[in-house]
């Protein structure tokens, strides 16, 4: 199902689709790890739920919700 | 900068492979006199210091938390009678988005010279790591790859095929657990491999084939090459450039990359702070 990181809760995952960002920062979203095809698992959030953690090829990585919201993916059917 | 290497004094003889650690003499902080030139370079928290340590007996830092080193670090070590400096570095994802800690080492790397860049990567996650390898390729392929953490990999169930990984790379692949001191002598043979050759290794380089934009990259790299005596990688900067790198832009603009080249710590303090991203 289509939807953007940031919408995904807790243990759920997903599989990136694609990158709603242009110039340096998405070039260091790619630096990172995130680019299309990469799979995602959402881990914790912070008490009010930004930023957010998340599993990107064995790493943790934490993302400011108006980041992961422009990351586009195809959430994992439970 | 870097001296021609002198001839090795001692023939490595086929009996002394177990000792070669024998051969390593630490010299802590005092890297004077030294012929060679060794970078550490990878991503955060990868065990770039513990290999420091290791090889120059200091006691840098060690954290298990990302970004433990914002500076550099440089310590000695002495190997088959040949000096080393050996350059500590903050951790980076990355040569191309930098955060103000990733730009130290990103200057020394791109305009330091190293002779060795020695690129730790962690071997439980290799796939993440191989992206700064592959950059770093770009800008030069005297390069030593230190797959570090093989103890935790195991433990995972991972094991790495170094041979195969050395020759999709072009470039030496060692396996270590830095911690235990295990691989140190597969490391500093293989480093010494590198800074001996007389030939540039054959690193695999990304090629792009847009003609257009081949032709602006050469066009401009002739420029920055006359504009920046001894620069040693126009072509890197001249895409830098086209990509719109704002620190780098600056430094053209302001005279500072003649600067950076003659002196790498020069731009450290003169970054300009960026938010970090992630
Ligand atoms: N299991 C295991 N742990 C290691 C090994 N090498 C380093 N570590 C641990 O990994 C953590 C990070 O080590 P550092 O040497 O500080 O890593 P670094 O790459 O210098 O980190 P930054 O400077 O933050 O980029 C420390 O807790 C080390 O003890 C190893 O070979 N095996
Ligand atoms: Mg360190």
């Amino acid at each position: 199902m289509n939807t953007t990181l940031d919408r995904l809760s807790p243990g759920e995952t997903a599989t990136v689709t694609a990158l709603d960002v242009e110039g340096p920062q998405r070039r260091r979203l790619m630096d990172l790890g995130i680019l299309p095809g990469t799979r995602i698992r959402a881990e914790r959030s912070s008490p009010l739920g930004d930023p957010t953690a998340y599993l990107v090829r064995g790493s943790l990585l934490v993302l400011r919700r108006n980041h992961a919201g422009r990351i586009h993916v195809d959430r994992h059917q439970g | 900068m870097s001296p021609t290497p002198s001839p090795p004094t001692t023939s490595a003889c086929g009996t002394c492979a177990l000792n070669n650690a024998a051969n390593l003499r630490r010299l802590g902080v005092d890297p004077s006199g030294h012929d060679l030139v060794v970078a550490l370079a990878g991503n955060p928290n990868t065990g770039k210091s513990t290999v420091f340590n290791a090889l120059t007996g200091l006691r840098q830092h060690v954290g298990n938390w990302a970004g433990k080193t914002v500076d550099r670090a440089e310590g000695g070590f002495e190997y088959h009678e040949r000096r080393y400096k050996l350059v500590d570095l903050p951790g980076t994802y990355s040569l191309l988005s930098t955060s103000e800690d990733e730009d130290i080492a990103r200057d020394f790397l791109v305009f330091g010279r190293p002779d060795v860049t020695t690129v730790v990567v962690d071997a439980t996650r290799l796939e993440r790591d191989l992206n700064l390898v592959l950059q770093i390729l770009q800008i030069t392929t005297r390069v030593v790859v230190a797959v570090n953490l093989v103890d935790e990999a195991r433990r995972h169930g991972i094991t790495v095929d170094f041979r195969h990984l050395s020759r999709e790379l072009g470039v030496p692949a060692v396996g270590m657990a830095a911690r235990r001191g295990t691989g140190i002598e597969d490391l500093l043979d293989a480093v010494e491999r590198v800074a001996l050759s007389p030939t540039s290794f054959g690193g695999r380089r990304l090629i792009h084939r847009n003609r257009r934009l081949e032709r602006a990259v050469s066009h401009l790299a002739e420029r920055v090459a006359r504009h920046v005596p001894g620069v040693t990688n126009p072509r890197w900067v001249a895409l830098r450039l086209l990509e719109g790198d704002a620190t780098l832009e600056r430094a053209v603009a302001e005279g500072r990359l003649r600067e950076l080249v003659a002196d790498p710590a020069e731009l450290r303090s003169e970054t300009v702070p960026e938010e970090p991203d992630a």
